[in-house]
This record gives C-alpha cells, structure tokens and sequence, in this order.
C-alpha cells in the first residue's frame, strides 16, 4: 500500500516508541521520589503521533510540537540522554539547562522545538514553512498540536495564511481528549476538530492516534502534497491521555473505563502485534532490552551530569556598551 | 547626499537590503499591491514579486510568530504592523517567542527579524490609532528597539536592523513620515545603539527620539530666545541604550529633561529617568524632569489631543523648571 512504512520503518518507530515510554515512565518514578524539578508533562499512550507523524519527515524538514514533546523530540532525532539531561536542568542538555523539558530544542535535527504557549507552535510550523518557500527549498514543516491549541485564535490565522498561500506545513493533530482538566467537548461544539480544515482549503484526514501505521500512512501522503507544492494538510490522531495534565495534577477526571479501554489499545501494543507475525518474538525481545537499556544508561549519565553556571546573556544586556 | 522625504528613505533602505540579500522579504497589511498604507513599500511587490512583498490577512498574531519562525530558518522578515497600538496582538510572539530563543536553546537559531510599526499622536486618529507603545517594548530582553527621527537614520538604521541577527522593533511615527532631510548616497548604516547629538549646548540636555526629538529642537530655539543653551540628543534607539552619551553630556549641562511620547507611569522616561540616577546622580544640578503624555487614554478632538501631546512648550517650560 502506498505510504505504508516498510518492516524495518516500523521496527524504528516501535523502538523510538519504547525509548519515549521508557522516558516516561522513568520521570514518572523520579518524581514520586521528589527528583524531578517543575511540571512535567507525559505522553504515555500517545507515543504514536509524535513519533510515526515524524518518521515520515526527512532530515532537513522541521517541526514545532508542544509542552507534551518527547515523543516528537525523538521521533525527529534526538537521542534520550541530551533530552533527559536538558529535563534534568544539567549543562549537558541539549539546551544547557536553559530550556527545560517544555522547550527543547535541535536546530541540527530540525526540532524548533518544544513550545508552552498552547497554540504557539501553530503559527511557528506556518512560519518555518513561510520561509521554505521564500527560499524555494523542497523542505515540509510540521507541526503536532493538541485540541486544546486547536481553540486558539492563532490556530484559525495561522491555518487561514497556510491554505492562502499554500505552505508547505502538515498540521498533525494529536487528539488526546483534554485541555488540561477540560474535556474536548466542554471546549469546543465538534467532535472531529478536522472539519475544519475545509475552511481553509486543506484536505483532512481522521486516523486512529494509537496505530503507528495509520498515522505514518496518513502524514505520509500530506507530506508528499505539501512537498510537491500542494499546500497545507491536516491529521487528526484520536488519542488519549492516560496521565494528569502534568506532574502537577493527579488526573482524576479521566473516566476509568475510558482508561481501561485506551490501554487495550496502547500504541506499543499495537505494533508489536502487527510487528510479531514480520519479525518474530526474539528480534522484538532485542530491541526492547536495547531501548530499555539506553533509556537506563540516558537516566544514569544525565543525573550525574554537572550543573550550569549563570551569566549575564549578553545579548539581553539593556546598554550598548559595558558600563 | 539626495533630498528624501523620511517614508523615501526607508523604501530605498528595504529595496537596497532586498537587492542585496534574496533572503530579504516583506509582509504585512496592505504592503504589496497598495503600498503600505503609509506608502513605506511603494513599487516594492512590482520590483520583486509577490513571494516577496506579501499582501497579508488581518492577523497579526499569526504573522508575528511567522516573522519569528521564518527569522530561525534562513530568511530576514521585514513584517510591517500598520500601528503600534495592534502590537499589544503582537506580544505572545516578542515576549514569549522572538526574545527567548536565542538565550533558552543556547545560540541554537539566529533571530533576524524586523517589525516596523508607526505610532504617535497628533494626526486625529483617536484613542486606537494614536500611542506610542515605546516602554512596553523596550521592556523586553533580547529584543531592539530604535525610533529614528531622521530620514538619514531611518534609512541607515533600517538597513542596519534587517542585517541584525536579533529581532528588531522599528518606531516610526505618522507625522514623520513626510518630513524632508538629506541621506547619504549608497549603502551606508547607522548602528544600533548609538545616539546623536543634534545640537550643542551647555545649561540643559533634552533626551528624546522619534517625532519628540523635532520637538525638543524647536524647544531648544524657543530656550535660545530665553537666554538658555540647551543640548538635545537623539537617542535613535532605545534599547540598547547609549548610556554614555546621556552620562557625557550630563556631565557637561548637570540639567536633564527626558521626553517620551508613551505614558509616564511606567514608561519609557521613568526608565531613562532612573537610568541617569544609577549613572549620573553625582552630575546632576537639579531633579531629573519628565515630560510625557498625560496617564490617560488619547481622545480625538482637536483641542482635547493638542493639549495632551508632548510638545516644545511644554519641554521649554520643564527645562526652564529644571534651571529655577
């Protein structure tokens, strides 16, 4: 079928997937030991978007993603110990400590990057698209959004200049239910936030959020469009969060058969099934050792890391000359 | 040199950078076919086409975080808000976005963006039309923030803010725009960050930019006829600030007047006024004086407004106050 990732695609999906439910999990433990330093936010149950929407993008796209980032960020290419050392605040994140792990960021690998404004990265991933086609480059930026950034003015004039002038931006929608506390239909009169991609003359796509293979097909052809020329095209990923908002919150508000159904269908879960009856059980095994052992190793390293040291930015300083 | 109205100058500035550098573009409301508004963009979008003059929707929240993103991956937008009074839309993308990245992912991405945007009162254009939003702007790390008064500052200090790896506000004010003033010929920049001394004086120094810094000349031939030699100094940029020149001719007058045309509580002469304070309290003869809008909203009657903007009198008069 056209689109559709190849075994050995699917086999690296499936092992970013592991390396960012490792991740999660891993934070998860560190914050109940009080380790962990501000709100994060998990992804846990959603890998699939992130990573299978950027498994389509080749090296030079670009992509902008939200607070929830981390399976974006590895999906695009970043290895875990850059990230979880940047989490960690040490001098050895990808960002020196600077950013924490809502804004993280490699230019090199085209994540530009993490952002906590909820809809910011709408706009960012239209602009970053602006620019390909200024320089005429047969580049694609992404950007992966949630429902909650979908209500946001920015999101309707941002998409409104992308269909326009038909840049070359997908708009993955990763549907996971809530905004914050608020259930997607107390926020907003559809069901399928996609409908509305024909105001501004994009083709939609609905797939299910938890199958990496669906949402890999489905990008994969808006890539394709947008790479050809075509403008701007939206996936909806219906997923679903399985954790509070952030470490700062307990949930609580999710339902619990809504939590037990979801899990049924976890997205690791999902592959591995399809994946079993192509590689078989030991190649599988392999690769989960090997993604929980760097996941380990990542944790391990980065927390013995150094601590930065503050100085004044330059660039910020208010005079022009040094007093 | 070439006689150039101010509006000229800054087309020749953003031809001359778009000839020179193809990653140039321009984007805004009504730039491309019609001109700019304030005809800034005139034969631009004819001249080089319709990827790189942008006609642009009514959005200027969108276009900001654009012009940010578009800045970080290889190109230099030139984006034009009509007035400073639609920047308060603008702000998600200079104060969350544009100022932060360059510091939080490590000099990771370059920044080299350009909002241009008029503001000031005094043209009838009512209390969304009319403000000066200098302090709210100059508030922000990692964001420049110049207001020539000139046309040969316009000129050189756009080209030097579009070759600028950080993002740049550009003041202009709508009573500038057809004033006349000699330009050097060619490719000439004024650097950000450094003010000019416009005329010489030893009894009173009168700080300024933008349409203020005609103001203050006026206000100086006005103290000339009073018997007071004031010196008037166009600080062209805000931020950074060129805290020397203020602190050098200080030293020299030991009076100050700083003049803004923005709001006073908190506003832009509070910030030079406690800048001089930090710097050069043991010069100073007398306090500091301030002479800025009124705190209140800008009405539109003509009597109502005249009596509220900034003027040469009233720079006269806080001068004077300041020798008492």
């Amino acid at each position: 079928m056209k689109n559709t990732p190849s075994v050995e695609e699917h086999l690296e999906i499936y092992r970013k997937m592991l390396l960012v439910r490792h991740l999660e999990e891993g934070l998860g433990a560190l914050h109940k030991e009080g380790r962990t330093r501000g709100p994060i936010h998990r992804c846990d149950g959603q890998e699939a978007v992130g990573v299978a929407a950027t498994a389509v993008l080749e090296a030079g796209d670009k992509v902008a993603t939200t607070h929830r980032g981390h399976a974006v960020y590895i999906g695009k290419g970043m290895n875990p110990y850059p990230v979880i050392a940047e989490i960690f605040g040490r001098a050895t994140g990808a960002c020196a400590g600077r950013a924490g792990h809502m804004l993280v960021a490699d230019a090199d690998k085209g994540v530009i990057g993490g952002n906590a404004i909820v809809g910011a990265g709408i706009p960012a991933a239209a602009g970053m698209a602006l620019s390909m086609q200024v320089l005429g480059q047969k580049n694609v930026a992404m950007c992966v959004f949630g429902d909650g950034a979908a209500q946001t003015g920015i999101c309707h004039e941002a998409m409104n200049m992308a269909g326009l002038w038909k840049l070359p931006v997908v708009f993955v929608l990763e549907h996971n239910q809530f905004g914050l506390t608020v259930p997607s239909d107390v926020q907003s009169p559809v069901e399928d936030l996609s409908v509305r991609a024909a105001g501004y003359a994009m083709p939609a796509e609905i797939v299910d959020g938890n199958d990496a293979v669906a949402v890999y097909r489905a990008v994969s052809s808006m890539v394709d469009r947008a790479r050809r020329g075509e403008g701007p095209g939206m996936v909806e990923c219906k997923t679903y969060r399985l954790e509070g908002f952030s470490t700062s919150d307990m949930g609580g508000y999710q339902k619990p058969e809504d939590i037990a159904s979801w899990k049924e269908r976890d997205p690791l879960l999902v592959s591995r099934k399809a994946l079993l009856g192509e590689v078989g059980e030991n190649r599988l095994a392999a690769i989960e050792a090997a993604a929980k052992a760097e996941v380990d190793a990542a944790f391990a390293t980065a927390l013995s890391d150094p601590m930065p040291e503050f100085s004044i930015d330059e660039n910020c300083n208010p005079y022009s000359e040094a007093l | 040199m070439a006689l150039m109205r101010y509006a000229e100058a800054l087309n020749a500035a953003l031809r001359e950078e778009m000839l020179a550098d193809p990653s140039v573009f321009l984007f805004g409301e009504d730039i491309g076919r019609y001109g700019g508004v304030f005809k800034v963009s005139k034969g631009l979008m004819e001249e080089f086409g319709e990827s790189r003059v942008r006609d642009t929707p009514i959005s200027e929240q969108a276009l900001t975080a654009m012009a940010v993103t578009a800045a970080m991956t290889g190109t230099r937008p030139v984006l034009e808000i009509m007035y400073a009074d639609f920047v308060p839309l603008t702000l998600d993308a200079l104060v969350n976005q544009a100022s932060i990245y360059n510091y939080i992912w490590n000099d990771q991405v370059k920044m080299p963006f350009v909002l241009r945007t008029q503001g000031g009162g005094g043209a009838g254009a009512g209390a969304q039309h009319s403000k000066a939003l200098d302090s709210m702007l100059a508030h922000i790390p990692g964001i420049k923030v110049v207001a020539p008064s000139t046309p040969a500052d316009a000129k050189g200090m756009l080209k030097a803010a579009i070759r600028d790896d950080q993002p740049v506000v550009f003041l202009e004010h709508k009573l500038l725009y057809n004033i006349r003033g000699e330009v050097p010929d060619g490719d000439v920049t004024v650097p950000l960050g450094k003010a000019a001394t416009v005329r010489d004086g030893n009894d009173v120094s009168i700080f300024a930019t933008s349409k203020m810094v005609v103001e203050a000349r006026k206000a100086a031939e006005l103290l000339a006829a009073d018997g007071v030699s004031a010196e008037v100094i166009d600080l062209r940029s805000l931020r950074p600030l060129d805290v020397n020149a203020i602190v050098t001719s200080i030293a020299k007058t030991h009076h100050a007047v700083v003049v803004n045309e923005g709001w006073r509580f908190c506003g832009y002469a509070a910030e030079l006024s406690a800048t001089i304070m930090d710097h050069a309290f043991d010069e100073l003869d007398a306090p500091v004086a301030r002479v800025t809008l009124p705190d209140m909203p800008i009405p539109y009657s003509e009597p109502l407004e005249v009596a509220m903007l900034p003027n040469a009198e009233k720079i006269r008069a806080a001068a004077l106050a300041t020798l008492k």
